[in-house]
């Protein structure tokens, strides 16, 4: 969190700059002048993703629009002793993408397209600069759509989603990435091209498909992603539940699924997210709820209508004060609208947030939940939960004004205490942002040196240098060669 | 504002600290840090990648169903039980996984082979129920991959690199699998001369589309009602009667979706018999599919990724995925 630091770091590194550098020279050389920005406002830009987190300054920033042209950047990187930093929309909340060690960062936005779109095997092969939400759009006509769908998904693209795993509320029932992705063709750190996984049922070899799925760019980048298409469910039944508290919806979670249901979702929203929610999206949620479950089932006519039943039967029995069953599309989208909204509402309460990520059991969300809102408390920290309770993923978005002095430090804290209680209760640190630089140190609480040293050969097995994306995931003592590859920017005139 | 220490949270302890059970200890201390090992499990698919080291020693990974939360859709379940016996314990609750039972066959055995069920459209791949697993490496130390939550993106997805790897990373000891719900009704139906793809276009119940060049079998499986209203759709596609499923021919062929739904038997040599898994890609042949050729980049990763995990190569030796 040393945002302002790093930013000013930043001007002066870029009016030092006098004449062109020769790693400048050698990308421009290699992409046109067009696609290689060197000036400190393009380095300003790819410094930062969507978190509170703001280490390094960013190198040159290479818009490559093939494959070949990502091949030339690792090649001219790897020969200036440089590290690579991909990125997408810069949607991540883990900062994943910062650039650590002044590297070369490549912005993927401009591969952009979809390649082939194969009916027949139910995948398309797109570029990894593909917006999310735009994947689906474009397949559409056919009946079918990318089932991750996490909140950024109006901006955040395939790319990202393969580096980071991500999730959505319907990869309850569809599940991450990992399981819509056939295949990714991937430009490794010494500019060799390699397909990882393929259309067959069963690819020979390791799984390096599953392996380079949310590697956070630590394995290489990826340059086209084949992903399987789902189709759309004939039938989808969304239901708003309103409860006087939270423990009372976490616990129609468990009973829900201890019931024999996968629903499609299963998101919780506690009063204060359910307020801010109605003031900015105006989403029909009822304003005096202590907490609301919006779920959502889906499948054929009929059996979509008895997990309706059973959902409502359930949640009453649990206490729901009202269970609303959204009449038309116009209804259910509204529903949504006001999730998908969630974390633009809260900068009507204040200027900032962290949203954080941890994953608990789901039998330990009430309890766990009622944890965070004393650490919050006791930090004097407003936090808003809103969440993919289905599978346990915990989103606390601590609210705070950083114009208030120790305010940081204070959601700091707070965070850290967040990590401990899931942890303690047998979670996990990430369910879908990853760890980037936001929680690399804390792997440690989570995992054993032997697993972490497991972690490190499988990232070096890709990438023996540790010339991509060093400094994240890992804890330090667990991945030395980061250190050398982050040591050599240095001296260097990007520093 | 005054910090304080987080307070102990309830529950098991954090990961890193989680201890490791006296079976689970007891097997890293058989394998041990030295000499070529292998581990057995049933048996059932023993000459997968190659035949093995006979030198290598045969270790054998621990029995028993550790921990079933019905409300949580996990099992934790030592490698060495088998898939048949975890069935049964979950069946009590209404749930299962996707790894494919065989007589005999194990859980560890399932995972490090890789292979799905023939129900895979409907259950997913195996490689998508490994929550975490816990294994012990070359060096003969416990190593967990993987979180005890159904969701997870804490590091690098070791888990999905031990699946199908045959033993050659780790010897799995533990693991912990997603479960999933029964389905209220599993029915087999049968129709001669109908249209693979067509099949797969309709139905919406469908958990295996079976293809065997003549007939096509489907899975329904669901709701009763769904299931009805499924099968009186399909009845516009064929002749669909109650059936049991198809024997199937013990070679297994990868192909792609698109491929299997168009094999034949010019590729058997014209006379061979073959089954299809119509959506998956899996073909149950009567012959071996020639060998596939790995890209020199892919087999070089692959090669990197041995050599990173089994610096001396002493885990089931002979053998590669």
């Amino acid at each position: 969190m040393t945002g302002l630091l790093s930013r000013a770091a930043g001007r002066v590194a870029g009016r030092r700059r006098s004449r062109p550098d020769p790693l400048v020279a050698d990308l421009v050389a290699a992409l046109g002048p067009d696609r290689v920005q060197a000036d400190a406002a393009a380095r300003y830009l790819a410094s930062r993703d969507a978190s509170i987190f703001s280490e390094g300054t960013a190198g040159p920033v290479c818009f490559p629009a093939s494959t070949e042209q990502v091949q030339a950047c690792m090649r001219i990187a790897a020969r200036h002793h440089r590290a690579v930093v991909p990125r997408g929309a810069g949607t991540g909340l883990s900062g994943g993408a910062a650039p650590l060690g002044s590297p070369v960062v490549l912005s993927m936005t401009g591969m952009n397209s979809v390649l082939e779109v194969d009916l027949d095997n139910r995948v398309a092969w797109v570029q990894p600069g593909l917006v999310n939400l735009e994947l689906s759009r474009r397949v559409a006509a056919h009946g079918l759509h990318f089932a991750p769908d996490p909140s950024s998904q109006q901006a955040c693209t395939i790319g990202g989603n393969v580096a980071n795993n991500s999730g959505g509320p319907h990869c309850l029932a569809y599940g991450v990435t990992s399981a819509h992705v056939a295949a990714v063709e991937v430009v490794l750190s010494d500019g060799e091209v390699v397909v990882l996984g393929g259309l067959e049922a069963e690819p020979g070899g390791y799984d390096l498909r599953g392996a380079f799925i949310g590697s956070e760019g630590l394995c290489g980048i990826a340059t086209a992603v084949a992903v399987r298409l789902t189709p759309n469910p004939p039938a989808v039944k969304t239901m708003l539940a309103a409860y006087p508290d939270a423990a009372s919806a976490a616990a129609t979670v468990g009973a829900v699924i201890a019931d024999g249901m996968v629903p499609a979702a299963i998101e919780l929203m506690d009063a204060r997210a359910v307020a801010v929610i109605e003031e900015f999206a105006r989403a029909g949620y009822p304003r005096d709820a202590g907490a609301v479950l919006l779920i959502e089932v889906d499948g054929m006519d009929g059996g979509a209508a008895i997990q309706a039943d059973r959902v409502v039967a359930i949640a009453s029995a649990n206490g729901a004060a009202s269970v609303r069953v959204a009449a038309d599309e116009a209804e259910r989208a509204r529903l949504w609208k006001g999730r998908k909204n969630a974390f633009g509402a809260v900068a009507n309460l204040e200027p900032d947030y962290y949203l954080h990520d941890t994953v608990v059991p789901r039998s330990k969300l009430a309890e766990v939940i009622e944890a965070v809102g004393e650490i919050a408390d006791r930090h004097g920290v407003s936090v808003i939960n809103v969440f993919h309770a289905g599978d346990g993923n915990l989103h606390p978005i601590l609210a705070y004004d950083s114009r208030i002095e120790g305010m940081t430090e204070r959601v700091a804290a707070a965070g850290e205490e967040i990590i401990e209680v899931s942890l303690a209760a047998g979670g996990a640190l990430s369910g879908e942002h990853g760890i980037g630089v936001e929680k690399r140190d804390h792997m440690d609480k989570m995992f054993s040196p032997a697993d972490l040293d497991h972690q490190n050969r499988l990232r070096q097995a890709f990438d023996p240098h540790c010339r991509m994306n060093p400094g994240k995931v890992l804890p330090s003592p667990h991945s030395c060669a980061d250190i050398a590859s982050l040591k050599a920017a240095d001296g260097a005139l990007w520093g | 504002m005054e910090l304080t220490a987080p307070r102990a949270a309830p529950g098991a302890g954090p990961g890193a600290a989680a201890a490791v059970d006296e079976a689970l200890a007891e097997f890293a201390a058989e394998v041990g840090p030295s000499g070529p090992v292998c581990v057995r499990g049933g048996g059932t698919r023993w000459c997968q990648g190659g035949p093995g080291d006979p030198e290598a020693r045969v270790v054998a990974a621990p029995a028993g169903v550790i921990d079933f939360e019905p409300a949580e859709m996990t099992v934790r379940v030592r490698a060495g039980t088998t898939v048949a016996d975890l069935h049964q314990t979950l069946a009590a609750a209404g749930q299962r996984t996707a790894l494919p039972v065989r007589p005999s066959g194990t859980v560890g055995g399932a995972l490090a082979v890789g292979e799905s069920s023939p129900a895979r459209l409907g259950l997913g791949p195996v490689r998508d129920a490994l929550l975490q697993a816990r294994y012990v490496d070359a060096e003969g130390r416990v190593v967990t991959a993987g979180a005890p939550t159904v969701k997870n993106v804490s590091g690098f997805d070791l888990c999905k690199l031990l699946v199908g790897s045959l033993g050659t990373i780790g010897l799995i000891g533990e693991a912990l699998l997603r479960t999933r719900p029964i389905p209220q009704t599993e029915r087999w139906v049968r129709a001669a001369g109908a249209d693979p793809k067509s099949v797969l276009g309709q139905s919406r119940t469908a958990a295996s589309i079976l293809w065997d060049g003549s007939a096509v079998w489907v899975l329904a499986s669901g709701y009763e009602v769904d299931v009805e209203a499924d099968l009186g759709e399909l009845a516009g596609l064929g002749d669909f009667e109650p059936a049991d499923p198809p024997e199937l021919p013990p070679h297994r062929w990868s192909c792609s979706p698109a491929s299997a739904a168009s094999f034949g038997p010019e590729r058997l040599g014209g006379d061979g018999r073959f089954v299809a898994e119509i959506g998956v890609g899996v073909v149950h042949a009567d012959r071996p599919q020639p060998p596939r050729q790995m890209s020199p980049g892919a087999a070089r990763l692959n090669d990197q990724i041995k050599a990173r995990f089994d610096p001396t190569g002493r885990l089931n030796p002979g053998r590669r995925p």
